[in-house]
Order: C-alpha cells, then sequence, then structure tokens
C-alpha cells in the first residue's frame, strides 16, 4: 500500500507495530499471575491429556470390556469408579467418552463462535439495513426445525465423510476403525455450531451497538480508521466479558445436545459414547447406582469449571481497560 | 410518536416476510427429509400407500402441493395433522396444547428473571468475594446438570421428601402443580442470564460515569440500580428475547417427566415421522413468536439506552 508520509502521522505507524505485539503478550503476562485461570489451565490441560492417552493405557483401553462377574460394582482396585450394569468399566468410558464430548464442545464452540461474532459485530455497528437483514435471518434461523436441519445435513454429509475418512486414512495410514466413530460426527458438529451462533450474534449485537454509540469509537471514526480496524481493534476487545462468557455457556449446553441427538439415533452410537450419553444414563439409574451419574457429571463439572475461571481469567486479561486499574 | 408507528408498520413488513422465508424453507425441508408420513413400521400395501398419498395430494408435482398449502395457509387454514394425531384440525390441536406450554414458559421466564438477574448483579457487586464464588458455582451446577437430572431430583426432593408439590400431571389453574416442571425449566436459563448480568455489570462498573457518581457521593445502591444496570443488563436482555421463545415451544424432557401436555413432544414426533402439517403449524406460531419477542428487545434496549435512541433517530 502507498502511503504518502505527509499524511499519515508517525504515531499511527508505531501502535501498528508495538500493540499487536503486547496486546497479547500483555494479556498471557496478567493471565499468567492469575492463580485461579492458571489452575483451571492446568486441569483442563490433565483431562484433555488424559484422554488422549487413554487408548493406549493398560487397563483402560477398551471402554466395551465386559468384566461380567463384576458388574454394578463399587470403586475397588480394579475398577476404580465402580463398573455399570453391563461390568464395562466407568472410569474408561467415561474417559473415551471425554475424547468426543470436548471435540463435540471445540469445534462446535469455534464454528458458532466465529459465525456469531462476524454477524452480531457487523449489524451492531452497521446498523440499518444491513442490521435488519441479518437480524431476520437470525429470526429465521431460530425459529426453523432445528432437528430437521440436523438430520437432513448428517444424511447430505454421510457419503462425504467416507471420502473424508479414506483421506485421513491414506494420509495418516491410522486405523480406519479407530477413527471412523469420530470423522462420522464431524458433519454433525458443524452443523450443531453452524445453527448455535443465534443468541451469541444477538448478545454480541446489542453490545456492539452500545459502544458504536461511544465517544471513543466516534474519536476513533474522526481519526480515520477503518471501519474493519475500529471494529476488530476497538469494538470486539472492549465486548469480550459477554463474549467469554457466553463461549463457555456454549460448551456445556452443545455437550448435552450432542446425548439429546445421539438418543434420537443422531449421534454417537454404541459401543462408543460421550459424557452426555453417560449422564443420561446415569440419569436413568439415579436410584439403583447414583455413582454412575455423580461420576461423569463429576468430570463434566471439573472441565467446565476450569473453563469457566480459564475464561473469566482471559477476560480480565485481554479487557482493555483492566490495564488501568 | 409517527416514528414509533413507522418503526412497528415496518417491523411487521419485516415479520411477514420472515414468516413467508420460513415457511416456504419448512415445506421443502420437510419433503427433502429421508423417510415420509407414509412409511410406517408395518408394510403399508401399496394401493393403501397410493389412497393415502392422493388424499393429502401428495401424488401432485411438489411445486403445485406448496402453491395449495400457501394458498390455505394464507386463508388461515392448517390443514390437520396426517400422521401423529391423524385426521385432526392442527389449529384445533394448537389452541389446546400451546397454552400449556405458554403458561409454562411464562412462569419459568419470571422465575428465571428474579432468580438470575438479582444473582448476577450480586455476583458482579461483590467480584471475587465468597458471595460471587457461591453464585458463580451455583449457576455452573444449573449449567451442568440438564433438565433430565434436575428436574427428577427436584421432584424427589419437592414432591417426593417434602411432600409440598403434586410429582406429576398439569391441572391448569392450580399453581402448585405447574410449578415443579417451570422451576425445572427456569433454573437453566436463571444460570445463563446470572453469568451474563455479571459480565455485564462488570463492563459497566469499571466506566468513568460510575466513578463520577462516586466521586459525587451517590449511595451505592442508587448507583447500580439507577445507572449501572441500565448498560449492565444490555447482554442479559439480548438474551432473553430468544430465551423466552425457546421456553414457551416446549420441552419433550420436562413434559415426558412431569406429564405436562404440552406442545414439545408433538413437534418432535411430527418431526421423526414427517407429519408435515403438524410441523409448519408450530414452527409458524413460534416464528411469529421469536419475530414479536427480539422486536420487544429491541425497544427495551432502545428505552434503556438514550445513547442508541439519538443514534436511531438519527
Amino acid at each position: 500500500m502507498e502511503k504518502s508520509p505527509a499524511i499519515s502521522p508517525l504515531v499511527a505507524d508505531v501502535s501498528e507495530s508495538e500493540a499487536g505485539h503486547s496486546l497479547w503478550s500483555d494479556a498471557w503476562l496478567r493471565l499468567r499471575h492469575n492463580r485461579a485461570a492458571m489452575c483451571g489451565l492446568a486441569i483442563l490441560a490433565s483431562i484433555i491429556l488424559l484422554c488422549l492417552i487413554v487408548p493406549f493405557l493398560p487397563i483402560l483401553a477398551d471402554p466395551a470390556l465386559q468384566d461380567l462377574p463384576n458388574k454394578n460394582s463399587p470403586p475397588s482396585a480394579k475398577h476404580w469408579m465402580g463398573s455399570d450394569q453391563l461390568g464395562r468399566d466407568l472410569l474408561s468410558r467415561i474417559l473415551h467418552g471425554g475424547r468426543i464430548s470436548i471435540l463435540v464442545g471445540l469445534i462446535t464452540t469455534m464454528v458458532s463462535l466465529t459465525i456469531g461474532v462476524a454477524v452480531g459485530s457487523v449489524a451492531g455497528y452497521v446498523g440499518g439495513k444491513t442490521d435488519a437483514f441479518l437480524m431476520r435471518v437470525v429470526d429465521i434461523l431460530y425459529s426453523l426445525p432445528f432437528l430437521i436441519v440436523v438430520i437432513l445435513f448428517s444424511t447430505l454429509a454421510k457419503g462425504y465423510t467416507n471420502d473424508f475418512t479414506d483421506w485421513v486414512v491414506d494420509l495418516t495410514g491410522w486405523k480406519r476403525d479407530s477413527i471412523a466413530p469420530f470423522t462420522g460426527l464431524i458433519p454433525l458438529f458443524v452443523a450443531i455450531g453452524a445453527l448455535s451462533w443465534l443468541s451469541i450474534s444477538r448478545i454480541v449485537r446489542a453490545s456492539v451497538q452500545d459502544l458504536s454509540s461511544r465517544e471513543f469509537i466516534e474519536a476513533a471514526k474522526s481519526l480515520g480508521l477503518t471501519h474493519r480496524r475500529i471494529l476488530l481493534r476497538h469494538i470486539i476487545p472492549n465486548a469480550i466479558g459477554p463474549i467469554v462468557v457466553y463461549a463457555t455457556l456454549t460448551i456445556p449446553s452443545v455437550m448435552l445436545f450432542e446425548a439429546t441427538l445421539s438418543f434420537l439415533g443422531l449421534g454417537v452410537q454404541p459401543p462408543y459414547s460421550s459424557w452426555g450419553i453417560l449422564i443420561k444414563e446415569g440419569a436413568d439409574r439415579m436410584l439403583s447406582n447414583p455413582l454412575l451419574l455423580i461420576f461423569p457429571s463429576l468430570f463434566f463439572i471439573a472441565t467446565l469449571l476450569s473453563l469457566n475461571f480459564l475464561g473469566d481469567g482471559l477476560r480480565d486479561a485481554l479487557d482493555p481497560k483492566s490495564s488501568k486499574d | 410518536m409517527k416514528e414509533m408507528l413507522r418503526t412497528i408498520a415496518s417491523r411487521l413488513t419485516q415479520g411477514a416476510i420472515v414468516l413467508f422465508v420460513l415457511g416456504t424453507l419448512t415445506f421443502f425441508l420437510v419433503h427433502a427429509l429421508p423417510y415420509g408420513p407414509f412409511q410406517d413400521e408395518k408394510a403399508v400395501p401399496d394401493h393403501v400407500r397410493e389412497r393415502l398419498e392422493q388424499l393429502h395430494g401428495y401424488d401432485k408435482p411438489l411445486l403445485t402441493q406448496y402453491g395449495l398449502r400457501l394458498k390455505n395457509i394464507l386463508s388461515g387454514n392448517l390443514g390437520s395433522s396426517i400422521k401423529v394425531m391423524e385426521g385432526r384440525e392442527v389449529s384445533e390441536i394448537l389452541r389446546q396444547a400451546f397454552p400449556v406450554s405458554l403458561t409454562l414458559g411464562l412462569i419459568a421466564l419470571v422465575i428465571a428473571i428474579s432468580i438470575g438477574i438479582p444473582a448476577g448483579i450480586m455476583a458482579a457487586i461483590g467480584r471475587n468475594t465468597s458471595v460471587d464464588y457461591l453464585i458463580m458455582a451455583a449457576a455452573l451446577f444449573g449449567i451442568c446438570l440438564p433438565s433430565f437430572v434436575i428436574g427428577p431430583m427436584l421432584a424427589e426432593f419437592f414432591g417426593g421428601h417434602l411432600g409440598w408439590f403434586p410429582v406429576s400431571g398439569w391441572n391448569f389453574g392450580d399453581l402448585s402443580t405447574m410449578f415443579l416442571p417451570a422451576l425445572t425449566l427456569g433454573l437453566g436459563s436463571a444460570a445463563y442470564l446470572s453469568r451474563l448480568t455479571r459480565a455485564g455489570m462488570l463492563e459497566v462498573l469499571h466506566q468513568d460515569f460510575i466513578r463520577t457518581a462516586r466521586a459525587k457521593g451517590q449511595k451505592n445502591h442508587i448507583i447500580i440500580l439507577r445507572h449501572a444496570l441500565r448498560g449492565g443488563l444490555i447482554p442479559s436482555i439480548a438474551f432473553l428475547g430468544p430465551a423466552f421463545a425457546g421456553m414457551i415451544s416446549g420441552s419433550v424432557v420436562i413434559e415426558s417427566i412431569f406429564e405436562v401436555p404440552g406442545i414439545g413432544s408433538l413437534f418432535i414426533k411430527a418431526i421423526e415421522t414427517g407429519d408435515e402439517t403438524l410441523i409448519m403449524g408450530p414452527v409458524l406460531l413460534y416464528g411469529s413468536l421469536i419475530v414479536l419477542a427480539n422486536f420487544l428487545v429491541d425497544l427495551v434496549q432502545l428505552w434503556l439506552n438514550p445513547r442508541l435512541r439519538a443514534r436511531a433517530s438519527a
């Protein structure tokens, strides 16, 4: 890009090169000093790590393995968290289920966050006809029967997922059986993500509308900053609080939604399972064997609790206002 | 005033377009499903199926069917259920089931607002104190525990253990039968609301005008109620529109736990069988409610935010 030295002030150049560097490194520095957030990060990392390595652990490798003499057993040396009505080890099932639940949470939240923030911030910032159009699209998608869309999308995508699985097998040389349950679910995850950005977009729009009418945005406009830069640098960082909070709220809700879909025959199928499915199965046996509900719920809650602390820490770290205090 | 009327008129037009697009999309999506209302677990003889298809006009080209449906719906005729409640008028089914879901949703909304927003405000004021941690931990439980866990627990505790409320059965006008399902439905949204309110309040409490108010020596509760709430509730109110519409659309889980004759389970059955008329009716009703709820939310936001009003009229 050609710049005329007379117009482009030196100050703008300095902020350009330094702000990009300091926003994130500052945030990381602040995050590292936040004990709750670092705790959350550590717990989250260990749960993810456990879920990743579980197929290689000697006694936990097979979640479908039935120990028939020890059905419904309480926690013991052999089954650390007991076993279920079919004699399957609960800890192994939880860790295997976590692989799917965490994948669901990450993919759908990323998809819905990206679309939601983009649509919401453009609608809130531009306003007028653009806003009306985007928000009416949101209204339509809200009212569209979600289930039908998911059913159609997964039927449509079935052929493509098989091709995709083949491609991954060719590329990595992994066994087809071991990755098929995951790759087969990706279209479903994308479908969930592509339809769960609606609330985020409405919340972001409301915050952006409020921010756009503030004096500092007027100032940014009169300085001649581009709209893109105003949005990315000055508006979205100021709306980060509700965005982070809603993202941490989306993760559990999509994990549970996955369970609902699985019961309708659309999601994860036995012998594979997920935290949502384990919690649902546990809820059905709440009175006869409450441990089947308690242990999966504990993992679920621990993950979300640490995500929350991490999210709150991230919010504080990224908050442009907190640097003043 | 004139401004206001023009806004309402333009939103009505937009709403009509939304419903038209929504209905059209729903019609074609349902017809694209890999199954249809005339497929049964039992093998239906071909001639029977053909008769049924003829009866419901399924033998005509899709576009002709669409035209017929559009004409009927525009003249106020939603048709009758093809499969789930075979032969019954959809408008009749809605007239029975919808008031149940609406009442349930309204009570749940009141519960969600009266728990969620005060809790969020208290958490924001007492940020990083034990009050904050306690409220946020409770909210997290509310978010993590799905209704199929909370519902039976509440039923067991309030219904079975304490014996305060009947565990199941819906009786219109008898608030005690409506309380437990509404509480189950409302607690989840209360948890969401408390977290969003806390986040929104924290954004505002940082700002200069709050500092000014404090410097003036204004009383704390007046600062919160009069100055901070207006901005602090922005995310929560944006969430309330769709959340309300979601709550009245009925929940299969809650309806089956507490035996509520609502709209949710009918709708799921309609989707599972591809019963187009019984899908279309609730979808259009739900769509109108979404349009209305989001319009109200936008109005409340204009009312709460003077700067936004200035921008809108400029």
